[in-house]
């Protein structure tokens, strides 16, 4: 293992600390409780934003804190859910009064620690929390698998699109309502070059041969469906295209406009990333998808993961304008 | 109805089952390593030693409910990722069965094993045979009950507890799990030992070393 870091054990709070150095007019961060929140709290009478999960998928959830996305973020051990005590602290901080929506990845741990969170949060600290869960990865949609699908590259999306509803003075049940909105109408699937090592580990989390590559990997470097010979780019676009089609348009019908989202999943350049996109927006134009905005870099990693992941979400245009409205975040930033 | 299990008891168990966790830490890391994402036994170590902190910061313990109460708020807040919660729910629910006093006979213990599994139950949203924790952890206390009800002495019946739990565990291995990380390997994952039941084995081997045996399990 090769990795700029003191110990395995401080690596997520070493790195939170960075974080606030690099970025004191933006954020705060209490190290204690691994916390990333706002340097200025927002109005009151906002809906907070709050998100959080295991850490090594930067920018997400800590790099999407400020204004136009979300109020507080909760950093957990390196790929391990933050602990109940960790989210009631940013949610009772971060609510204005208006309530709170935790935005949770379906993933196990992230699902449970969360829920207990809600329910301590509303016996001890009366804030109003409701709770979302995304689930977009196409890669795990099989019915036997009742943990359900996985949330990923959606999220992010989600966090924009909700961040600037809640800006907008919307009420918490409505924002609530975009954060499932964009989840219903959102669907992703990955694929890895390389495995991610885990600092704590210190070897790779899977053998991947040079000659083959995992297609539907999930963003611990978790296995996906299924493993075949290494193709080129043209092809990977079309291994990952073609399931989230035609899921969108089973579950929700005609996907005619679309939010087009390809995402590094860490160790895989820009260069690999804008040809892909190339790829996938070629593939979209030949489907008749209509690519009305896109999104191309690493936003929801997997530590130094080779691979990358596509999202598709179908947007109408009070999606599209949420979309456009100005976010100022140290890892997603226009219009402010 | 004797009240056999005391205070003093239930605390050797969990500082027992400390110890047990702590010394096969590595084992149930590997065994998460091939299905799971590799930390169940680091994890679980990091919360059993935070409940050994907490039990030694009293010097006369308190009854049975705060007590385990107080050793499941320390797991939920310290392991994070499903085990926390899975592990907390299930000692919160039995000091919510056993309340406040300072023994307990074998079926309130029976009543609380039940309330903690249910707990699990109803946390995790899993069931028997999805190659989790719970393959262990029914099969335990079902044994319990089953041979307390059968009359069979107390000492008996922990010992076919924490033998259930094993031979539970010990058949998760041709399983394919259904929750967790582990359900994303599909078919992948059989053939692997499911690290949650293995730790609930170690839990309840704990039980009967410490219930039978007193106070340093010897």
């Amino acid at each position: 293992m090769k990795k700029l870091i003191n110990a395995p054990e401080d690596v997520v709070v070493e790195a939170l600390r960075g974080m606030a150095a690099a970025h004191p007019q933006h954020l705060r961060v209490d190290t204690a409780n691994r916390i990333v929140y706002r340097a200025t709290p927002a109005a009151p009478g906002k809906v907070a934003l709050i998100s959080g999960g295991g850490s090594g998928h930067e920018p997400l959830h800590g790099g999407f804190v400020g204004p136009g996305m979300l109020d507080a973020a909760i950093a957990g051990e390196v790929f391990t859910s933050p602990v109940p005590d960790q989210v009631v602290e940013a949610t009772r901080r971060a609510d204005t009064g208006a309530g709170v929506v935790h935005i949770v990845k379906n993933y196990t741990g992230d699902v449970m620690n969360f829920e207990m969170a809600a329910e301590i949060a509303a016996a001890e600290t009366g804030v109003e929390v409701v709770s979302v869960i995304t689930d977009d990865d196409v890669a795990v949609q099989d019915s036997l698998y009742t943990a359900g699908r996985r949330g990923v590259g959606v999220t992010v999306l989600a966090e924009k699109i909700a961040g600037a509803a809640a800006e907008q003075g919307r009420p918490l049940h409505e924002v609530a309502d975009v954060v499932r909105r964009v989840n219903e109408n959102g669907r992703s699937m990955g694929m890895a070059l390389t495995s991610c090592t885990v600092p704590a580990a210190g070897r790779p989390t899977f053998d991947l041969p040079e000659h083959e590559m995992e297609i539907g990997v999930g963003i611990h470097g978790e296995p996906g469906r299924r493993r075949v010979p290494l193709a080129p780019a043209k092809e990977v676009a079309a291994m990952l295209l073609e399931p989230i089609l035609e899921d969108l348009r089973t579950a929700v019908g005609d996907t005619k406009d679309v939010i087009a989202f390809v995402n590094g999943m860490g160790a895989t350049p820009l260069l690999e990333l804008y040809l892909m996109y190339g790829e996938v927006s070629a593939l979209l134009a030949k489907a008749g998808v209509n690519v009305v905005r896109s999104l191309v870099g690493p936003y929801i990693t997997s530590l130094d993961m080779a691979g990358c992941s596509v999202t598709l979400l179908r947007v109408d245009d009070d999606l599209v304008r949420l979309w456009d409205a100005p976010v100022n975040t140290p890892g997603l930033r226009w219009g402010a | 109805m004797s009240e056999i299990v005391d205070v003093t008891t239930l605390r050797s168990w969990l500082i027992r089952f400390a110890g047990d966790v702590e010394e096969h830490a590595a084992e149930l890391t590997e065994l998460d390593s091939a299905i799971g994402d590799a930390d169940h036994g680091s994890n679980l170590a990091r919360g059993m030693k935070a409940v050994v902190s907490v039990l030694a910061d009293d010097s006369t313990p308190p009854s049975i409910g705060p007590m385990l109460k107080q050793s499941g708020m320390a797991l939920v807040s310290t392991v994070g990722g499903a085990s926390g919660p899975l592990y907390g729910t299930f000692f919160l629910r039995m000091a919510t069965a056993a309340g406040e006093c300072d023994a307990l006979g074998p079926d309130s213990l029976a009543a609380a094993f039940r309330a903690g599994l249910e707990g699990v139950v109803a946390r995790g949203k899993a069931s028997a045979g999805d190659k989790t924790m719970l393959d262990a952890l029914i099969p335990a206390v079902d044994a319990f009950e089953a041979a307390l009800g059968e009359g069979k002495p107390f000492g008996d019946a922990i010992r076919a507890a924490a033998d259930a739990a094993e031979a539970g565990r010990d058949a998760t291995t041709g399983l394919l799990a259904r929750k967790g990380r582990a359900s994303y390997l599909g078919e992948r994952s059989v053939g692997h030992q499911d690290p949650g039941a293995t730790s609930t084995a170690l839990l309840f081997r704990a039980a009967a070393t410490t219930m039978i045996d007193g106070e340093d399990g010897k």
